[in-house]
C-alpha cells in the first residue's frame, strides 16, 4: 500500500542539511500583492531532495505560515484541516506558557512573528511582524548574494514586503557557546521498511517517514492528519491520498517547519560558568560540558556504546553511537544536561524485558519500579529533524571570559526544525523535555542552556543545575542566568513542489 | 493510615442561573481555572485534608453524536459537579465545608434546582452526591498534612546540604545519612521540621477493604459456571460490535481547542474533565460496568504505590455514570501537559484505555477490546479534546509538586527514618537529594 517517495517532489531540506552551502540568508516576507506573489511562486526555482551530481551549488526553499496560506487565497477549509498547532501559531497565549515563551521570551517581546492566525488584531504593528512565507536561499561560499539577486528579480518587489532578511554565519559546525553541533538527528526511514508497531527495546535512531512527510505511515503506524481535498481540476496536479484514494493529498511530501530566533547570550553564559569555576578555564568548560552533555568538541560524556544502534554509523558518525543506559544514575552525564534532556535515547519500556510474558508484567505495571525507571515517554514518538544555522560573531570562550566590557555583537541560532506532527514533535521536545522543571524526576531545573528560569505556580526557583556524583551527593550550581532568549518565531508549512504549485495556481480557493 | 475517599455532589443548574453560577465560579480564580485557595466564596486553602477539589459545569460536547448509532439527540439537564479527594471520611469533610463555607457554598448551589435559604446543606450535598463507578488514588495513606511535612523536610535537607556541601563532600553515603538524620532530629526538635506519626487505620475502613478485597473474586469464582459461559456470549457479540460499531473522526473546533488550553498549564499539574455517552445496547453498557468494576478493584488493591499500571503521573482519577447509565464522566489530576498526558496513556496503557473508552460513542475501533483503538494518536486525541470540557474551578493543594515529587519525597522520608541500611541503598537514598 506504500507508495515510494518521488524526491523531485519533495523540498530538499527535508533530506539535506545543505551543509556544503556555507551561505544562507532567509527572507520572511508577507504578501504585498496576490497575483504577483502566486506568479512568482509558480515559477521559483525551489530545490528539490533528488540528488543530483555534482551537488549543487545553490538551493532554494520555501514555506507559509497559515495567514501566508489564507493571503495567497487558500481556501479556510484547507487551511483549517491542518493541525491546530499550525492554524492557531506559535504566538497563541496558552502555547507560550507551554514551550517557556514567557517574560523576556513573550511573543509580545518577539521581533517578528507572534501574531496568532484568527485573533482580532488591533495592532497592526505586531501584524506587519507576521511572515506569510520564508524563502530559504542557500550557496556555496561567495554565491549568495548573486543568486539572492537574480532569484528576487522578476516580480518580486511587486509580491512581497519584507518583515525582515535573517542573515547566517557559518561557525563551522558549532554553535555560537563553542560546542559542535548537528551531530545527532534520525534517520529517515525514506524506504519505508521499518516495523513501528513491534515494541521497541533498544534505541534506535531511524524514524518512519510519517514523522517527517506527511502522507505517509508515522511511528504509530498511522497518517497524520492533513488537508484532503475532492479530486477536481484545480486539485489535479496534487497526489491521492494513500488512506483515502478517492481523495487528493495537499500535505503529501510536505512538513512542518519551525523556525525559532534563539538569541545566545556567549559572554553571559561563559562568565557565569567560569565564575562557578573560579575563573578557571578548564574547569569552566568541564562544567559547560556537563550542562551541553558533550564536550566542546562534540563528544559524549559516556562511553560509546559497542553494540550495534540502528540508523547511527559507528564509523561515519562515533560520536553519536552512544546510549544512557549504562548511566542510570547520571553521573557520567547529568539527567539535566541539554542532549540528555532533548534525546535521552529511552525506548518503549522500562528494564528490556524479554519475552511476551516480560512485556506484559512491565504493561501491567509490575516491572522495575525504581525512583527512576519508567518517568519519560519513549523518544522515538518525539523526534526532529534540526536545519538551524548560526547567526553572528565568533566568540570564544576564552575571550568571553576575559572581555572586560558588555559585549556588543549579536550571536544566535536561527533554530530551524522539521516535523510532520508539531505537538508531538517539536513542542513535546520543547514544553515536556526542555522547559519543563520537571523532566526526568528532577525539579527545580529547566534546560540549562535554554530554560528561561521563570518561576512557576507555587515555586519560585527553577534556576538550578544538578550534576549526580558516583558515591556521594549531587553538585548543585544555582542561580542559573537565562542564557538564551527567544525573539522571534512561526510555524510554517513546507509544501511539496506540487503543493506549492497547487497553492499558487488557485484562483480563490 | 489516613485513607483517602472521594466526594461528588451534583446539581442540576437553572437554566436562568447559568450565567451568574460561571461568574461565581470565575470570581473564585487567581488564574484561568485555578483557584485562589484563599478565595473569598470557599477558602479550601484552610481545610487542610483536602487534595485536589473542582467545581466543573457538565456542558456535553458531544450531545450529537449518538445520532451516528440511530439513537436520538437527547437534551439532558445541566449539571454543576462540586468534586474533590480528601483524607479520611468525606462526610466530614462535607459536613465541615457545609458549616464553615456555608455562604459561599450556598450562593454556588442556589444557581442548582432544589436548595433553598431553608434547606439544610450538608443533608442536600448528601442526598445529592454521586459515587464513582471506579476511582484511582496515587498514593494510599498518603495525606495533605503528610505531603506537606515531607515537602517542607525536603526543601530543608536541600538547603542543608547546599550549605554544608564543603563538609559533606568528604563523607561517605552513610555518614551523610547520619549527618542529616542528625540535623533533622535537630530541626525536629527545635520545632522546625515535624513528622507526623500515621494515624492508626480505622477498623471501620479496614474491614471494609478486606471485604472489598475478597468477595469479588470469592463471588466471581462461585459464580464461574454462569459467568464462563455468559462472558463467552458476551465476548462474541462484543467482536460483533466492535466491528461494525460507528467510529467518528472529529475536528475539534480552534476556538473550543484554544479555550480548553487557556486553563491548562498553569501549574505542573492539570485537571482533565471529559464526558460522552454510553454506546447503545446492554452488552456496551455491562462491558462498561464489569470493566470498571475490574479497573477499581485493581486501583484499590493493586495500584496504591505511586503507578497506575505503568503511569506514574495520575494523582487522581475517577469515573463516574449519569443520567441512568446513558452518559459517563471521567475526571483527572494528572502531571504534565494534555498532550504528554495523552501520549503516556496510548504509549503505556492503550490496552487499558481501550477496554474502558471503547464503550463510549465515536470511539476509535478496537480489537478484541484492547489492540488499535487509541493506536489511532491523531485521531484518538481529537477525540479526547472532543469531549473535553473545560473545568471552571480547579484546586490542588500543593502546587509545583507532581506525583513523581510525592514518591521521591516519601522516599526520603523513609531512607531517612530507617536506620539499617546498606552502603548501595545509603547510595540511592543520598542520589535522591
Amino acid at each position: 500500500m506504500s507508495s515510494e517517495v518521488n524526491y523531485s517532489d519533495v523540498q530538499g531540506l527535508v533530506r539535506f542539511g545543505y551543509g556544503w552551502m556555507k551561505e544562507a540568508s532567509y527572507f520572511l516576507l508577507r504578501v504585498k500583492d496576490v497575483e504577483a506573489a502566486r506568479s512568482w511562486l509558480r515559477s521559483a526555482p525551489v530545490t528539490t531532495a533528488v540528488k543530483p551530481i555534482p551537488l549543487p551549488r545553490t538551493a532554494m526553499q520555501v514555506a507559509f505560515t497559515a495567514p501566508g496560506l489564507h493571503a495567497l487565497g487558500v481556501s479556510d477549509s484547507i487551511i483549517n484541516n491542518f493541525s491546530h498547532e499550525f492554524v492557531s501559531g506559535m504566538a497563541e497565549p496558552s502555547r507560550s506558557r507551554r514551550l517557556g515563551d514567557v517574560e523576556n521570551n513573550a511573543p509580545s517581546e518577539w521581533e517578528w512573528g507572534g501574531y496568532p492566525y484568527d485573533a482580532k488584531q488591533d495592532d497592526p504593528g505586531a501584524r506587519e511582524k507576521t511572515p506569510h512565507l520564508v524563502v530559504m536561499f542557500f550557496a556555496k561560499k561567495g554565491l549568495l548574494e548573486g543568486f539572492v539577486q537574480s532569484s528576487t528579480g522578476n516580480g518580486w518587489n511587486e509580491a512581497f514586503a519584507e518583515v525582515r532578511r535573517l542573515e547566517t554565519s557559518d561557525l563551522d559546525e558549532t554553535e555560537p557557546f563553542g560546542f559542535a553541533d548537528g551531530i545527532s538527528q534520525p534517520e529517515i526511514d525514506w524506504g519505508q521498511e521499518r516495523d513501528m508497531l513491534t515494541g521497541q527495546l533498544d534505541y534506535g535512531n531511524v524514524a518512519a517517514l510519517g514523522e517527517f512527510l506527511l502522507g505517509y505511515r508515522n511511528e504509530y503506524g498511522k497518517y497524520t492528519d492533513r488537508p484532503l481535498v475532492d479530486a477536481d481540476t484545480a486539485s489535479a496536479g496534487l497526489l491521492p491520498a494513500e488512506d483515502a484514494p478517492e481523495k487528493r493529498d495537499v500535505g503529501r511530501n510536505g512538513t512542518y517547519l519551525v523556525m525559532r530566533d534563539l538569541q545566545q547570550d556567549v559572554q553571559g553564559f561563559w562568565q557565569f560558568v567560569g565564575a562557578q569555576a573560579g575563573g578557571d578555564l578548564t574547569e569552566a568548560e568541564k562544567l559547560a560540558a556537563s550542562m551541553v552533555g558533550r564536550t566542546k568538541q562534540g563528544d559524549p560524556l559516556v562511553p560509546l556504546q559497542q553494540k550495534e544502534i540502528p540508523g547511527i554509523d559507528l564509523k561515519k558518525n562515533p560520536k553519536n553511537h552512544f546510549t544512557f543506559d549504562g548511566d542510570p544514575s547520571g553521573v557520567q552525564c547529568p539527567f539535566g544536561a541539554h542532549v540528555r534532556r532533548v534525546n535521552p535515547r529511552n525506548t518503549d519500556y522500562p528494564g528490556r524485558p524479554s519475552g511476551l510474558l516480560g512485556k506484559i508484567i512491565t504493561m501491567l505495571g509490575f516491572g522495575p519500579k525504581g525512583f527512576r525507571h519508567d518517568l519519560m515517554s519513549s523518544v522515538r514518538y518525539h523526534r526532529i529533524i534540526r536545519r538551524g544555522r548560526e547567526y553572528g560573531s565568533r566568540l570564544t570562550a576564552a575571550r568571553a571570559l576575559a572581555l572586560g566590557e558588555p559585549d556588543d555583537q549579536e550571536h544566535g541560532l536561527h533554530f530551524v526544525c522539521l516535523n510532520a506532527n508539531i505537538l508531538r514533535q517539536f513542542e513535546f521536545l520543547q514544553g515536556a523535555w526542555i522547559a519543563s522543571t520537571k523532566f526526568s524526576g528532577l525539579t527545580g531545573e529547566s534546560d540549562p542552556l535554554l530554560g528561561n528560569r521563570a518561576p512557576i505556580r507555587g515555586c519560585p526557583v527553577t534556576s538550578d543545575f544538578n550534576i549526580p556524583q558516583e558515591g556521594g551527593l549531587r553538585r548543585r550550581v544555582s542561580g542559573l542566568e537565562q542564557f538564551v532568549t527567544v525573539q522571534g518565531g512561526a510555524y510554517f508549512f513546507l509544501p511539496s513542489i506540487r503543493a506549492l504549485r497547487y497553492f499558487a495556481g488557485s484562483q480563490g480557493g | 493510615m489516613t485513607p483517602q475517599s472521594d466526594f461528588m455532589v451534583l446539581g442540576t443548574i437553572n437554566p436562568e442561573r447559568e450565567a451568574e453560577l460561571r461568574r461565581l465560579l470565575e470570581s473564585m480564580n487567581d488564574a484561568p481555572g485555578h483557584v485562589n485557595p484563599s478565595n473569598a466564596l470557599i477558602p479550601f486553602g484552610q481545610f487542610d485534608t483536602v487534595h485536589v477539589a473542582r467545581f466543573v459545569i457538565l456542558k456535553d460536547n458531544s450531545p450529537d453524536d449518538v445520532l451516528a448509532y440511530g439513537l436520538p439527540r437527547r437534551d439532558y439537564p445541566l449539571y454543576l459537579a462540586f468534586l474533590g479527594n480528601v483524607d479520611g471520611d468525606a462526610d466530614i469533610f462535607l459536613e465541615d465545608v457545609a458549616r464553615r463555607a456555608s455562604p459561599g457554598l450556598r450562593a454556588i448551589f442556589s444557581c442548582c434546582k432544589g436548595l433553598s435559604p431553608e434547606t439544610d446543606l450538608f443533608d442536600w450535598m448528601k442526598r445529592n452526591s454521586r459515587f464513582p463507578a471506579a476511582a484511582y488514588t496515587n498514593w494510599l495513606g498518603r495525606t495533605v498534612r503528610r505531603v506537606r511535612e515531607e515537602a517542607a523536610l525536603h526543601e530543608a535537607l536541600e538547603n542543608y546540604v547546599q550549605n554544608n556541601a564543603a563538609v559533606l563532600a568528604g563523607l561517605s553515603p552513610s555518614e551523610i545519612h547520619a549527618a542529616l538524620w542528625r540535623f533533622v532530629d535537630a530541626e525536629k526538635s527545635a520545632g522546625r521540621l515535624t513528622l507526623s506519626k500515621e494515624s492508626p487505620t480505622p477498623l471501620k475502613w479496614r474491614i471494609d477493604n478486606l471485604l472489598r478485597l475478597i468477595v469479588p473474586p470469592l463471588l466471581t469464582l462461585l459464580a464461574s459456571p454462569i459467568l464462563i459461559p455468559v462472558g463467552l456470549v458476551f465476548l462474541s457479540r462484543i467482536r460483533r460490535l466492535e466491528k461494525t460499531d460507528p467510529e467518528l473522526s472529529v475536528r475539534v473546533d480552534q476556538a473550543y481547542s484554544d479555550g480548553l488550553a487557556k486553563f491548562e498549564d498553569h501549574d505542573v499539574t492539570n485537571q482533565f474533565s471529559i464526558m460522552g455517552s454510553i454506546k447503545p445496547g446492554s452488552v456496551r453498557l455491562w462491558t462498561a460496568i464489569f470493566v470498571l468494576r475490574l479497573v477499581d478493584y485493581f486501583a484499590r488493591h493493586v495500584y496504591k504505590r505511586g503507578r497506575f499500571a505503568r503511569i506514574r503521573t495520575i494523582h487522581f482519577a475517577r469515573w463516574v455514570f449519569l443520567d441512568d447509565r446513558k452518559r459517563m464522566a471521567f475526571f483527572s489530576d494528572y502531571d504534565g501537559s494534555f498532550e504528554g498526558y495523552m501520549d503516556d496513556f496510548i504509549n503505556k496503557v492503550g490496552f487499558g484505555l481501550n477496554v474502558v473508552f471503547s464503550n463510549f460513542v465515536g470511539y476509535r475501533r478496537t480489537n478484541w477490546l484492547i489492540f488499535d483503538g487509541c493506536a489511532d494518536e491523531p485521531k484518538h486525541k481529537e477525540l479526547e479534546r472532543h469531549h473535553t470540557i473545560p473545568t471552571q474551578a480547579w484546586y490542588k493543594a500543593y502546587p509545583s509538586l507532581t506525583a513523581v515529587d510525592l514518591e521521591r519525597n516519601i522516599r526520603i522520608r523513609r531512607g531517612l527514618e530507617s536506620s539499617l541500611m546498606s552502603d548501595k541503598e545509603a547510595r540511592e537514598w543520598v542520589a535522591l537529594l
